[in-house]
């Protein structure tokens, strides 16, 4: 956790010292990803295990910002037909799109997809 | 010693406790759901959550901003759990560099997809330019969409709420949308995962198998980084194109 944190910290002073368009914690999300790369910790390493804790519950953490919504359904309810329209039809059109694009672009070293189909799906 | 429970009870009403305890008593009654349901998709724990929460805060009229002292505490975790998406990429780095080129075409590609077909479709639906504005950047993480909306004048709060919108829907129906779109190899949908839903699509992917979660946290960081750079750009051109 210190470590995480610590990378936290790294990041926000990189992105508040240069201006960055980008959240600290991305930054260090990407300067923890060298650093494992260079260090290589055992796969028993307190930092994994906390990382790998923390990602279990990362639904929780979107939590609060979701219970937004309470404050804004005025607004939710008055313009909800482009909301919703915006909403969904943005996320199927990225969704379809990138996956074709990012599958189409994939080298082809070994034949066939890894995953059987609905693979993916419970 | 005195009996003064209305004291106590004033304590827990404006402490952050009573919020945290609400947050975490709801995402385990979520987990518990998603258990007994046999991990069905739409009792994603944080929608589960999200709905609780939001009935308890309705039904007792409390306010956000008395609920957010606690939730805020919950939310503070984010962050550090954004770092912590470094550890499953690291497992997968073997993988990275077959990645580079669809990645370089299908960040940028995706980011102004979110943006523009977002903002278009608001507008064609008869929102006004706060309402398209609010809606523009909602593919990149929560703590981004939301320095975005106010830099650009959406509404903050209803951009906040957009964005795990997104996530939500795309944790319920992502992964059965690729497959019916027939994207079946693990790196494509782990990329359009992370890309079009952030952290919340991320965590689903993760839960489906750990490749596919390790390259939607790679696509949700460069995501947020694209949409940063390409809303300015995006909405400067919409202004040159209505003028």
């Amino acid at each position: 956790m210190l470590w995480l944190l610590g990378f936290w910290l790294g990041g926000e002073l990189v992105v508040r010292t240069t201006g960055l368009p980008v959240p600290g914690a991305v930054v260090g999300m990407l300067g923890l990803f060298v650093t494992l790369q260079v260090r290589r910790p055992r796969p028993d390493a307190h930092l994994l295990r906390a990382s790998d804790g923390l990602l279990a519950h990362l639904q929780l953490l979107f939590v609060p910002a979701g219970v937004g919504i309470v404050s804004v359904l005025g607004v939710l309810r008055s313009d909800a037909l482009p909301l919703v329209g915006g909403l969904l039809v943005s996320w199927v059109v990225a969704l379809v799109v990138l996956g074709w694009v990012v599958a189409l672009l994939l080298p082809r070293d070994r034949g066939g997809p890894a995953v059987p189909a609905g693979g993916g799906d419970r | 010693m005195t009996w003064q429970p209305g004291e106590a009870l004033e304590w827990v009403r404006t402490s952050p406790l009573l919020g945290v305890l609400l947050t975490l008593g709801a995402y385990r009654v979520g987990l518990w759901l998603h258990a007994r349901s046999g991990r069905h998709p739409v009792t994603q724990p944080v929608l589960v959550a999200v709905v609780l929460v939001s009935t308890v805060l309705l039904a007792t009229g409390t306010a956000y901003a008395d609920y957010a002292r606690g939730g805020d505490l919950v939310a503070f975790a984010l962050a550090p759990a954004t770092v912590a998406l470094a550890v499953p990429l690291h497992r997968q780095a073997h993988h990275l560099r077959r990645l580079l080129v669809p990645l370089l075409v299908a960040i940028p590609l995706g980011a102004v997809l979110s943006i523009g077909v977002g903002y278009g479709v608001v507008v064609a639906l008869g929102g006004d330019e706060t309402l398209a504005r609010t809606m523009a950047p909602k593919a990149a993480t929560t703590p981004v969409s939301i320095a975005l909306s106010a830099d650009v004048g959406g509404i903050v709060a209803l951009t906040a709420v957009l964005t795990i919108g997104v996530g939500i829907v795309s944790a319920v129906l992502g992964p059965w949308l690729l497959t019916l779109a027939r994207v079946r190899h693990p790196h494509a949908r782990g990329v359009a995962m992370g890309a079009v839903s952030h952290g919340i699509g991320t965590s689903r992917s993760l839960a489906d198998d750990p490749e596919e979660g390790a390259f939607a946290g790679l696509a949700m960081g460069l995501t947020a980084l694209a949409t940063a750079v390409l809303l300015p750009v995006f909405l400067h051109v919409v202004a040159l194109i209505g003028s």
